[in-house]
């Protein structure tokens, strides 16, 4: 451990950029498996998560649901969900999804649940006294209105989720997870490398998701 | 209470905004004497506000000058200025966080009054403005509109100011209880004599308030500076004309009331419709109109009959 | 060498040499439990405790010096909000690894990760409630002629309190949770039993003692915030 103080240099990034360039296509298939697992998940949990937080938002129940979620969701440390899983379902790419979807649910259900309860609620009237049926109410006026706050969500949840895939390395995951814990077969360039990566695929997936949010919050604001 | 009023003149105001052609208070001149409400009217643009937000300094003047009691405002420290001087606004600006009492003793506070002196003090300005001194622990968000705008006139007074500026206090209050308010505001006054700067947008309520109108227009110009009497009456030009109303003889009927006309003898009559001396003639008017019946019997507070009236005695 | 499954901690006897509820690696073992709160979980919760409450107390600070900065000049917003959010977006042990190189297996790293993760949260909710305070009680205030400070003391910061705890209430809950990854960088907190339960063959007794303390500690945290913002904020139950 020692050793690694010595090590401080900035060469330690250069050299995790070499190991990089060096293992370009080992790279390239743990940051697939990463994709993979977290946007699996992801899609899994978007699934779950829209239609039931925009159908409570739009009834206007299920408060406390939407606030219990959303602590829990954050109370929750991944390492026990996939402990937990690890030791009901076993090794394998299932237990890892049940558990990143677990964590990814709770921001997309929450931010659906308030983007569709708190929109204008006169504009909802208006729709209403137009005769708009419900599901027109939700479709065409309360879900564009929100929609700047659900894509938040999905965002929240996509940085949450892929930062939890890289620790599902652990339960065999896979992915650039299993480089980072793996000092002993990857040294420490090839730690290094790997954070870098799943930095970048985060911080990519941030970006792109920013991008949508304010391209619907710019095209919400025009429409209002 | 001590009763204490200052004097305010404004001396060539003007208010150039640099990105903007023309001043928002252009060589404003008129003098508030001591103890009388000033109101401030005109349409959107006029100034007004920017005119009023010029004496506690919230809007620095460009040229001329504003003193208060012969001393310029720029001579003063702004700070001291500005808690010399009660300040209501239209949206009240309670503090959220502080309970009635908090909000009223805020000023006191800064000058070091103890929290015996802000409780009475409190109580007593409470009851001034007609609430229950039991409100003086709630929080804002437990009053409602009329309350709110109670507290804020209350908090204004709270170290007894010599000079209120009033920013369209009653704006945004239902039609029912401004009147009321306006009526306490009025009773108040006549009690304490403060000077009073006052904000509108509504000609009425200048005519019912101000015991000196002044009428901006665009421009932040000075178009009259006069009594409701002479502003209704005898308008300056065709714009004060225009903006006071084509039924600017119906308003001035509502400056006088019945207990000022000479009425008829008649009080014997029996069946006809009673109506007070203190109503205005505006009032009664309607109200004579509006009961299909071409006589009322005016009697005073004690229910005495005075006399009797008709449309034709008030439009006299 | 950096601990793959948390390998460094203290020596902990594997279960199969302990109870017939251990050695059948049961979900609830009471024997277990008892003769090892003293010597493991215990002092994990409260390394637990004292790496969460260092981070909040350090984030606190710095999320406060950057809000104002922030609220009074706007021009920082942006670069401050968008750094916050930068820190927020890398994954946790990307993070912890990638300070390896500077500061090393030290409680150090943990804390500067676990620091920043709050800030995020905790800057915007304060910018939020700085910004989020009525203009009218604004105009009131420097109408009655209150300075800029007090202004600051007086109004600004109690009514954007409720905002600034609502912030502090997330950070620590995922504080709490995040903390229990710290076990990857130093063998401290609640995440350094389940690492061990991990490693000896899954032993579910441990597991879900250090993961359900990890959890209550996270949502005693909330309700205890939850309960100091109701008590310092009175109006806002008005």
């Amino acid at each position: 451990m020692s050793v690694l103080a010595d090590q401080f240099t900035a060469h330690t990034f250069v050299d995790a950029f070499r190991f990089i360039g060096d293992n370009a296509s080992l790279m390239l298939s743990k940051t697939g498996q990463t994709c993979e697992l977290a946007f699996a998940a992801l899609g899994i949990a978007l699934a779950l998560a829209l239609p039931l937080g925009l159908w409570l938002g739009h009834r206007h129940r299920g408060l406390f649901l939407a606030l219990g979620v959303s602590t829990l969701g954050r109370a929750l440390p991944i390492i026990v969900l996939i402990a937990f899983g690890l030791t009901v379902l076993g090794v394998g790419f299932w237990n890892n999804t049940a558990a990143l979807v677990v964590l990814g649910i709770p921001p997309i259900l929450t931010n659906a649940y308030f983007a569709v309860d708190g929109a204008d609620r006169d504009a909802v009237e208006a729709a209403r006294g137009m005769g708009l049926t419900e599901r027109q109410v939700l479709l065409r006026i309360e879900l564009p209105l929100g929609l700047p706050l659900i894509v938040a969500g999905v965002r929240i949840s996509a940085v949450f989720v892929i930062a939890s895939a890289t620790i599902a390395a652990i339960a065999g995951g896979g992915g650039l997870g299993d480089i980072i814990v793996n000092q002993a077969s990857y040294g420490l360039a090839g730690v290094i490398a790997g954070s870098l990566c799943v930095s970048a695929v985060a911080l990519l997936t941030a970006l792109a998701l920013g991008l949508v949010h304010r391209a619907v919050s710019r095209s919400t604001t025009a429409r209002a | 209470m001590a009763t204490q009023a200052a004097e305010l003149v404004f001396d060539e105001a003007t208010k150039q905004y640099p990105d903007r052609p023309e001043p928002a208070v252009d060589r404003l001149s008129l003098t508030v004497p001591a103890g009388e409400i000033c109101v401030l009217v005109g349409p959107s643009g006029g100034g007004k506000t920017t005119a009023l937000k010029l004496v506690n300094r919230l809007i620095p003047l460009t040229s001329g000058d504003i003193r208060i009691d012969g001393r310029s405002i720029n001579d003063q420290d702004v700070t001291e200025l500005r808690r010399s001087i009660g300040y209501v606004i239209q949206q009240v600006g309670l503090f959220p966080h502080m309970t009635v009492e908090a909000n009223i003793g805020t000023v006191p506070r800064l000058y070091g009054r103890s929290r015996q002196w802000i409780r009475e003090r409190t109580a007593e300005l409470l009851e001034l403005v007609g609430l229950d001194p039991s409100y003086a622990k709630r929080y804002p968000a437990q009053l409602s509109g009329g309350q709110r705008q109670r507290v804020g006139l209350a908090r204004a007074l709270a170290a007894n100011p010599p000079l209120m500026l009033m920013d369209e206090p009653y704006s945004a209050i239902d039609p029912i209880v401004r009147a009321r308010l306006q009526d306490e505001f009025l009773r108040l006054q006549r009690e304490l004599r403060k000077t009073v700067l006052f904000v509108t947008h509504d000609i009425d309520e200048a005519i019912k308030v101000g015991d000196r109108i002044a009428i901006l227009r665009e421009g932040g110009r000075l178009a009259q500076y006069d009594t409701p009497e002479n502003i209704l009456l005898k308008p300056a030009d065709e714009f004060v004309a225009q903006f006071v109303g084509a039924d600017r003889a119906l308003k001035a009927l509502s400056l006088r009331t019945l207990g000022q006309i000479s009425l008829r003898p008649g009080t014997w009559l029996d069946g006809l419709p009673q109506i007070d001396a203190s109503t205005n003639l505006r009032d009664a008017l309607g109200f004579l109109l509006a009961g299909g019946s071409d006589r009322a019997i005016v009697v005073d507070d004690d229910g005495n009959p005075l006399g009797t009236v008709t449309p034709e005695d008030i439009v006299r | 060498m950096i601990p793959v499954l948390g390998g460094s901690g203290p020596v902990i006897p594997s279960f199969g040499s302990g109870s017939s509820c251990e050695q059948n690696n049961g979900w609830w073992c009471t024997d277990w439990l008892r003769e090892h709160w003293g010597d493991t979980l215990q002092p994990a919760l409260v390394q637990h405790i004292e790496l969460v409450a260092i981070a909040i107390a350090a984030g606190f600070l710095i999320a406060s010096v950057l809000a104002i900065a922030g609220f009074r000049y706007r021009l920082l917003d942006v670069p401050v909000g968008g750094f916050a959010d930068f820190l927020y977006t890398i994954p946790s042990i990307a993070l912890f690894q990638l300070l390896v190189p500077f500061t090393g297996l030290t409680v150090l790293t943990v804390e500067i990760a676990l620091t920043s993760y709050t800030l995020f949260v905790l800057y915007r909710n304060m910018v939020a409630g700085l910004r989020g305070v009525p203009e009218d009680a604004l105009e009131a205030a420097r109408g009655m002629g209150l300075t800029r400070v007090q202004t600051f003391f007086r109004v600004e910061l109690p009514l954007a309190s409720p905002a600034v705890l609502a912030g502090l209430r997330i950070a620590t809950v995922s504080t709490v949770s995040i903390a229990t990854v710290a076990a990857f960088v130093v063998p401290k907190g609640l995440g350094e039993p389940i690492f061990i339960g991990l490693d000896q063959n899954l032993f579910k007794t441990e597991i879900l003692a250090a993961g359900g303390l990890a959890i209550l500690l996270a949502l005693a945290a909330d309700v205890a915030l939850a309960w100091f913002a109701r008590a310092v904020t009175p109006w806002s139950r008005a």
